[in-house]
């Protein structure tokens, strides 16, 4: 049963411009996108820089505001609240936490790692000083680090510890959901490896739910259950991920999949040939995947477990098709 | 004996950065050859001094706080041994240079007319008509659309994989035999990685030039190079042909590497590979024995070498000290 649905979420900035500095137009950077997500399973976003796949993440944690669409979580409408102190939204706010992309400005330079991993937990548990050093020296432990280290500062950290400290940080309140947005692509391939490891061990722990946000479909295929491939501010393609890298349907999500290097240098003239027909493909078939304004259609069922946005068949019956709900809903 | 040179020719480089008093090597000993009409990628993760070699090439540091020891040949010249006028030749007409970050590499003040030709003023005798058409004509071998247009607008107005272009016509303005791409791709998303790929082994194809392209993703490296070769501290530790690499990887750290790729897991419970500690700072780099011997502690110290040297294993595929025959990863049975 899922226990955080994103309903027809919207996220438009507006741009403003002439005399009087109105708004002249919309930057559509979410476009309606329903999401649920249970517990105990990895959802990967995937989509290229500016697919409006980092503004999802932020949007369900409130950093950034939702222009339309709900969020709910139990049951509760949390859209916008992220911030609101009412203890209807605490469990909220307790249960979903974020891993960012650059460890380093995400944690307060000045602070030592216990101070850091600390604020979480006075927010919302009433730890004495030892219960709260023994739970830090308990989180560090499973992320591979010694107790010692919560006593120096962040700068003392290589980036791959410092992005494991961020993980145990967000742990620390004990959350249901992590938001985790690129966290390992600034990172080395063994220590990346290392990351994504403590990740899947923490998930088994505590059977907590990531939404894992990559532009990296090797490390999404890796760490996901469920696929979904963003492109223009919406979903193209949504599915187990056996569905989605076996039997892509979408033609941004079949150039999205070509264009990942292959790691067997026998076949790269065929790899190539493939990837360019792919290509040339997505240039020819854009008016069958795309509306006239270029925006990507709805969401079709097109298998269990597997949903790509395609063309309606007919203009008008694009009413009668099966609305894409998820998992239930209002 | 006459033997033919290589294109460029690298003879045990050291690059040496001070830190008070002392110089601590982080290219050191290096030695590589390129050819003509070849891809030649360096892999390795951070720190491992392929960023440095590069540099050290196009002779970019500063000597008050480098010292670099060894020869760079090309057309029988040692580059470091040049004074800072007669490398300004080299660089851009000779050796070209691609660098990772495109919006750090562009002049923002100037229109990509105005930055591509200059390079063509300083090294050419064009006059302005000429230096246009070459400008066109580059702006469409990188395949950028509406060239009359693009050609009057700064870097800012363009998108990451439009500048990453600019800079790569930069680089080819004068034609130069030699390449260097740091991180040509590492900014960009997978599809504009893969045009951008296409279109420099397009390139490497019509010009014949030699390419040396530094990367840590070994997708990259088993899409474009000929050759291979793996640098850990500051050392090339293996070197083969790609198809070779990816065969038969034989060095413990490049074995390791290829192991901790992010892959679907069979089971549920497989974890990934990862590298036991972490690289060693360059001060505390051990100068003395194997130095991926700390990353690898299970293997008796009696397997590795007391000056580890390359190896020529099998024709062209070279493996630095002697632990990679008796190498197992952890908890494995040799």
């Amino acid at each position: 049963m899922a226990f955080l649905e994103v309903q027809n979420l919207k996220v438009h900035y507006p741009i403003r411009g002439g005399i009087l500095n109105t708004i002249q137009d919309h930057v559509k950077a979410v476009d309606g996108v329903n999401l649920s997500i249970e517990s105990g399973k990895t959802y990967g976003l995937v989509g290229e820089s500016g697919s409006g796949k980092t503004t999802i993440g932020k949007t369900i944690i409130g950093l950034e505001k939702a222009t339309a669409g709900k969020i709910i979580y139990e049951g509760e409408n949390v859209t916008n609240k992220a911030r609101s102190r009412k203890q209807k939204y605490a469990n909220y706010n307790k249960d979903v936490q974020m891993i960012f992309q650059d460890a380093t400005s995400s944690m307060n330079p000045k602070k030592r790692i216990i101070d850091v991993m600390a604020e979480p937990m006075q927010n919302y548990f009433d730890y004495t000083p030892q219960e709260t050093k023994k739970r830090v020296a308990e989180l560090l432990e499973i992320v591979g680090m010694n107790a010692e280290a919560m006593y120096k500062y962040p700068h003392e950290f290589s980036g791959g510890q410092r992005q494991r400290i961020g993980v145990a940080r967000a742990v620390a309140s004990d959350p249901k959901l992590i938001i985790a947005d690129e966290p390992t692509s600034a990172l080395d391939l063994s220590v990346q490896a290392q990351v994504l490891n403590f990740m899947r061990r923490i998930q088994k722990e505590y059977g907590l739910s990531y939404l894992f946000i990559s532009h990296d479909l090797g490390v999404v295929q890796h760490m996901s259950d469920d696929i979904a491939i963003m492109h223009r501010g919406r979903f193209v393609e949504q599915g187990s991920k056996e569905n989605i890298y076996n039997n892509p349907q979408h033609i941004y999500t079949k150039r999205l999949l070509s264009a990942i290097p292959d790691m067997d240098p026998t076949t790269r003239d065929a790899h190539k040939v493939e990837r360019q027909r792919v290509e040339a493909e997505y240039d020819a078939q854009e008016t069958e995947y795309y509306d006239p304004k270029g925006r990507v259609y709805d969401l079709q069922r097109f298998d269990e477990d597997h949903y790509v946005a395609l063309k309606p068949e007919e203009p008008n019956a694009s009413l009668q098709n099966e609305k894409v709900n998820r998992g239930g809903g209002n | 004996m006459a033997v033919e040179r290589s294109l460029l020719e690298v003879n045990n480089l050291e690059t040496g950065f001070r830190f008070g008093d002392v110089y601590h090597n982080a290219v050191d000993g290096v030695s590589l050859t390129l050819e003509n009409n070849e891809i030649l990628a360096i892999v390795g993760e951070s720190g491992c001094g392929k960023s440095t070699l590069a540099t050290s090439i196009m002779g970019l540091h500063d000597p008050k706080n480098t010292e670099i020891k060894g020869e760079v040949i090309y057309k029988d010249l040692n580059l470091l041994d040049l004074n800072e006028k007669l490398y300004n030749r080299i660089r851009g007409n000779d050796i070209g240079m691609i660098f990772q970050d495109p919006l750090g590499s562009l002049n923002p003040l100037m229109t990509i007319y105005n930055q591509i030709s200059e390079s063509l003023e300083y090294h050419s005798d064009l006059n302005e008509q000429q230096r246009k058409d070459r400008v066109l004509e580059l702006l469409n071998q990188v395949g950028i659309p509406r060239p009359e247009q693009i050609m009057k607008n700064y870097p800012h107005e363009l998108s990451g994989g439009m500048r990453q272009r600019v800079v790569i016509a930069i680089a080819l303005a004068n034609k130069p035999p030699v390449i260097i791409a740091d991180e040509p791709t590492t900014a960009l998303d997978v599809t504009i990685q893969a045009q951008i790929l296409d279109l420099m082994v397009d390139i490497q194809d019509e010009t014949g030039s030699g390419i040396i392209l530094i990367t840590h993703d070994l997708g990259v490296v088993a899409e474009t190079a000929d050759r291979v070769a793996v640098m850990y501290a500051g050392q090339i530790v293996e070197e083969a042909p790609v198809e070779e690499l990816f065969a038969n990887p034989k060095h413990p750290y490049t074995r390791s590497l290829l192991n901790s790729i992010p892959h679907e897991l069979e089971d549920d419970d497989d974890e990934l590979h990862v590298i036991h500690g972490t690289v060693p700072s360059l001060q505390k780099l051990p100068r003395k024995g194997c130095r991926f011997a700390p990353r690898i502690p299970w293997i008796p110290e009696e397997a590795h070498e007391e000056n580890p040297v390359l190896h020529e294993i099998s024709p062209n595929h070279k493996v630095r000290c002697t632990c990679w025959k008796h190498f197992h990863f952890e908890g494995e049975d040799k």
